[in-house]
């Protein structure tokens, strides 16, 4: 059996075409399904549909074989335990600091970020030499400046137009972000024939 | 907080029956096996100065070591994290001699950090190392130690990952990376990110160079794999191909040794890159995302006690082996339940039980519960022949 980790939205979506190349199939659509065990048009392959930054702890323990994860959740879970040999090259964006229009740096005292991707925002300024106060959001970072709780944020960026809507606009690139094949270092392993063969398809299908 | 006393610190667990007694049947099991391939038990100390624990290992190490300052000395100690080092003292310095020196043990470690899994922060290291010796057969006899090791724990169904540090740092040498860029090219590896090592290379090495270190990402499979990277790895100097050439006559051999084995090759696979100089191998078993016996060649460790000897060796967590195992250990001897009676004749049987090796419980004048509540499943009870033992 091989189970595939993936997230729904976006990053299911773009990953259908590269499955399809391997000649997988989902039996059902996740986003009318309400389960979390999706079956395949193959007996032996399953796949899991779980919240995107579960999808390195899911492969990390071997609760599945493979999985889809961008490279903002990899670089802020670790990435320990895992193996990521493809670049799929789907759901493409940044990694980036944004602030308010203009603005220069805090008057006194620390630069305040708020991100929901704690680690790679304390490594990205730890490399730059600057201390700063991180602030860890779950969501709608970009509210953050607006109400005074941070100066910056620290988030992925596509189209940046939700920085634009919220009078933001974006400081510094950290990393360009596309999302990534991971697999369990076990599973790799053990299941080798079967893995090798549907990374030389899906890479196949990418290039 | 007052009701969370019992609470144990996170990663620290403790063993109650019956399963303590299982852990212990296992580990006196597994003493008298390595004993059988002569192997002699060590026991080191929980607590050393710290530069001794630390010796020639890596970073990983030191961070994981729990330390304090000595109040009769004012030096450093550390709670060992890992008995290797410790192992590799006693050889260094208790036994004067050339001639190979095989050694086990057997312990709890303490880990200051949980490790990615969340697991455990006090494994029961159990391991074997052997000093004095530098070649493929000393190798194999560790590896199969291993194994033997794995199926006394009721672990069949298992896989051998095998890689070899020398091929990597004998292509980065050759390439001319600096520490920096190898450290780099190592993390990309472990990870087998091979998009991004190859954007890291572009322009950093010759592009001979750059295709054989990516090469290593593919180069994994049965033995087999060893001829083909062996061609791939045709100019890859010296040290690299002196390494590849060790680690397939280790293959041949461990082949030889365990034909139904299933061995897996794999030369981006690095454990313990930082003190490991030449085979390392991890054993996993289906259905555990996480390797559950390790080890390798480490042969500069005693250096810094005087003498670089060649070792090599194995460990793993006894609880976790347990865990992956599926055997039926012996049950705990059921104890036979004695009534609290002062007959003499009484404690004459009692006593003749004990001798023959059954488990008899005396119950206590005035205690709450009988033979039931007291997990007997035999009593003893009186007779026109004297003391019987019945069941309950």
């Amino acid at each position: 059996m091989l189970t595939i980790a993936l997230s729904k939205g976006r990053i299911f979506k773009e990953t259908l075409p590269l499955l399809a190349a391997a000649g997988i199939n989902p039996a059902e659509d996740p986003e009318t399904s309400r389960k979390l065990i999706l079956p395949t048009n193959l007996d032996d392959v399953q796949l899991l549909i779980v919240r995107a930054s579960d999808v390195p702890t899911y492969v990390q323990w071997g609760a599945a074989d493979l999985g889809v994860a961008g490279k903002d959740v990899l670089m802020e879970h670790g990435g320990d335990g895992l193996y990521e040999p493809i670049d799929l090259k789907i759901a493409k964006c940044k990694l980036m600091v944004a602030g308010p229009v203009g603005f220069k740096g805090p008057a006194h005292g620390r630069l305040r970020v708020a991100s929901k991707f704690v680690n790679s925002t304390r490594a990205h300024y730890a490399a730059k030499g600057q201390q700063v106060d991180v602030i860890k959001l779950y969501g709608s970072m970009e509210l953050a400046p607006l109400v005074g709780l941070s100066d910056v944020i620290v988030d992925v960026v596509d189209t940046g137009n939700t920085l634009r809507a919220n009078g933001l606009e974006p400081m510094e690139h950290i990393a360009e972000i596309s999302s990534r094949l991971i697999v369990n270092r076990a599973a790799m392993k053990m299941k080798h024939a079967r893995i090798k063969a549907f990374m030389a398809l899906v890479e196949a299908a990418v290039a | 907080m007052k009701d969370q006393r019992w609470i144990l610190p996170e990663g620290i667990e403790e063993v109650a029956p019956p399963r303590a007694h299982e852990l212990e049947v296992l580990r006196r099991e597994l003493v008298d096996l390595y004993a059988t391939w002569g192997y002699r038990l060590i026991m080191p100390p929980m607590v050393e100065y710290l530069e001794s624990l630390l010796v020639g290992s890596a970073r990983d190490l030191d961070l994981d070591t729990v330390k304090f300052v000595d109040q009769v000395s004012g030096r450093m100690m550390g709670i060992r994290a890992d008995m290797t080092p410790q192992a590799a003292r006693i050889d260094a310095h208790h036994f004067h001699t050339d001639a190979p020196v095989r050694l086990c043990y057997l312990g709890t470690v303490l880990h200051a950090r949980p490790d990615a899994f969340g697991g455990t922060r006090s494994p029961l290291q159990v391991g074997c190392e052997l000093y004095g010796h530098d070649g493929a057969d000393s190798d194999a006899e560790i590896i199969t130690l291993m194994l033997a090791t794995l199926r006394a724990t009721g672990i069949n169904d298992y896989f051998v990952d095998l890689g070899h540090v020398g091929i990597f740092r004998g292509l980065a040498r050759h390439a001319g990376l600096d520490t920096v860029s190898e450290a780099a090219l190592f993390d990309m590896l472990q990870r087998k990110a091979r998009p991004e090592m190859s954007d890291y290379l572009q322009g950093r090495v010759t592009p001979g160079n750059a295709k054989m270190l990516l090469a290593l990402v593919e180069l994994n499979g049965a033995a087999s794999m060893l001829e083909e990277a062996a061609e791939v790895l045709a100019e890859a100097g010296d040290e690299a191909r002196a390494a590849l050439a060790e680690l397939q006559e280790l293959a041949r051999m461990l082949s030889r040794d365990n034909p139904d084995v299933n061995f897996h090759y794999d030369l981006a696979e690095l454990r313990g890159y930082q003190y490991q100089t030449g085979v390392v191998y991890a054993a996993l078993v289906p259905g555990v995302g996480r390797e559950v016996a390790r080890g390798g060649r480490y042969n500069e460790i005693g250096r810094v006690f005087g003498r670089a000897r060649p070792a090599t060796g194995f460990s793993a967590d006894l609880k976790t082996l347990m865990v992956a195992g599926s055997r039926l250990n012996s049950v705990e001897n059921v104890p036979i339940y004695a009534p609290a009676d002062s007959d003499p004749e009484l404690r004459e049987r009692i006593a003749q039980l004990r001798a023959s090796g059954e488990s008899v419980l005396r119950a206590l004048p005035g205690q709450h519960g009988g033979a039931a509540e007291t997990g007997c499943r035999r009593q003893l009870v009186r007779s026109a022949s004297g003391w019987q033992v019945v069941d309950l």
